[in-house]
C-alpha cells in the first residue's frame, strides 16, 4: 500500500477517534481551561501556519512567486464577504492571469 | 420536556411544525453553501496527486473539511506522510469539544452513537447549539444537528466528486492557478476565526514561526510546530483569567 492511502486512513481514523473521544469521554476530562483555551487556538495557529507555507514555500525554499498575488486576491475577496468558492476561484485567476502575463512565475 | 409538551398543546405543535421545516429548510441551505468547499477541495486533492478513490474516501470517512485540506495541503507540498497525518489530526481535535458540547443533547447510544460522531462537525454542531435547549427539552437541537449532519454528508461527498472528476480533465494545475488556491482555501477556513487582536496575534505569530523553520526542516514539520503557539496563547490566556 502506497504512504498516502497510509496517510488517508491514519488520518482518518484519528480525526474519527477525536470525533467519538468527545461523545464517549466524561465531561470534565476536556473542560479543563487550558485544554479549552488550547484548542480554540489551535486551528487558527495550524490554519494560519498552512497558509503561509503553502503561499512562500516550495519544498524548504522560500520564494515569492504568482501565489503571492493569488493570496492577497482572495483576502481581497473575503473582506467583500465573498462566498468560500468565488475567494478560491479569485486567488486561482488571479495567479494564472499573473503567469500568463509574465508578471510572476 | 413533558411539562412544557403538555402545557403547549396545538399551538406547540403547530409551531413545532414551522420550526421543523425552518431547521430543514436551513440544513439543506448549509449543505449547497458547503458543496462549494467539497468541489475545491476535489480538485486540489486530484490535481495534486490523490486518485479520485482516496479523495472519496476522506469526503465520506474523515468527513471535517479543515482535517481533508490540511492532509492534502501538506502531502502535496511533500510534507511526507507522517506530518501530514499529524496536521490533519490535531485539526480535527476540535471535533471533539463539539461531540462534548453535543452530548448531553443528543443522548445517543450504540450505533446511532457512531454515526452522531460521524456527523459531529463544525456545521452541524454550530447549527444544533445555537437553539435553546429548555423550551422543548431539546428537540429542536437535535433535529438540526441530525438534518444538518446529514445534508452537508451526502452534499459535501457529491461535490467532492464533481470537483474530483472535473479535476482529471485540466491537466497541469500551475496553469490554471490551483497552487494558489490552496492557501486561498485555508485563509477562507480561518477567516471567521479571526475575530479579534488575540486570534490574529496567534494566527500571525504561528504564520511567522512556519516561515522562519521552513529553510530548516522537513516541508510539513514547520506547520506541526506553530502547535507550539497555541499551547503558549492557551497558558496565556488562562494565567490572565487567574489574574483578573
Amino acid at each position: 500500500m502506497s504512504a498516502t492511502w497510509w496517510a488517508v486512513i491514519l488520518a482518518t481514523l484519528g480525526c474519527y477517534a477525536a470525533k467519538l473521544g468527545g461523545h464517549s469521554v466524561p465531561q470534565h476530562f476536556l473542560e479543563r481551561p487550558l485544554v479549552r483555551e488550547v484548542s480554540d487556538a489551535l486551528p487558527i495557529a495550524l490554519l494560519m501556519a498552512l497558509v503561509a507555507v503553502q503561499t512562500f514555500a516550495v519544498g524548504q525554499t522560500l520564494v515569492l512567486d504568482a501565489r503571492v498575488a493569488g493570496l492577497g486576491a482572495a483576502v481581497v475577496a473575503l473582506l467583500l464577504r465573498a462566498p468560500f468558492l468565488v475567494v478560491v476561484v479569485v486567488a486561482a485567476v488571479t495567479a494564472a492571469v499573473f503567469r500568463h502575463l509574465g508578471w510572476a512565475v | 420536556m413533558s411539562t412544557v409538551e403538555g402545557h403547549l398543546g396545538s399551538d406547540g405543535e403547530t409551531h413545532w411544525h414551522e420550526e421543523r421545516r425552518a431547521i430543514v429548510v436551513n440544513a439543506a441551505g448549509v449543505g449547497i453553501a458547503v458543496a462549494a468547499y467539497g468541489v475545491s477541495f476535489g480538485a486540489i486533492a486530484v490535481t495534486g496527486g490523490l486518485t479520485v478513490l482516496q479523495t472519496q474516501f476522506l469526503s465520506a470517512l474523515m468527513f471535517t473539511g479543515g482535517s481533508q485540506f490540511a492532509l492534502v495541503g501538506v502531502l502535496i507540498a511533500g510534507g511526507g506522510a507522517a506530518s501530514a497525518v499529524a496536521t490533519s489530526v490535531m485539526l480535527g481535535f476540535r471535533n471533539a469539544f463539539y461531540a462534548l458540547a453535543m452530548a448531553p443533547v443528543l443522548k445517543v447510544h450504540g450505533l446511532r452513537r457512531l454515526i452522531a460522531a460521524q456527523l459531529t462537525i463544525d456545521e452541524s454542531t454550530a447549527m444544533a447549539v445555537g437553539r435553546s435547549v429548555e423550551h422543548d427539552g431539546g428537540r429542536a437541537s437535535r433535529l438540526a444537528f441530525w438534518a444538518t449532519g446529514i445534508s452537508v454528508f451526502v452534499f459535501w461527498n457529491l461535490a467532492t466528486l464533481l470537483g474530483a472528476a472535473g479535476a482529471n480533465a485540466l491537466g497541469d494545475p500551475k496553469v490554471w492557478g490551483l497552487d494558489a488556491a490552496i492557501p486561498a482555501g485555508f485563509i477562507a477556513l480561518v477567516w471567521p476565526r479571526l475575530n479579534d487582536r488575540r486570534s490574529w496575534t496567534i494566527g500571525l505569530t504561528a504564520a511567522a514561526v512556519a516561515l522562519a523553520l521552513t529553510p530548516f526542516l522537513r516541508p510539513g514539520v514547520p506547520v506541526l510546530l506553530t502547535a507550539v503557539v497555541a499551547v503558549v496563547a492557551g497558558v496565556l490566556a488562562v494565567r490572565r483569567k487567574v489574574e483578573s
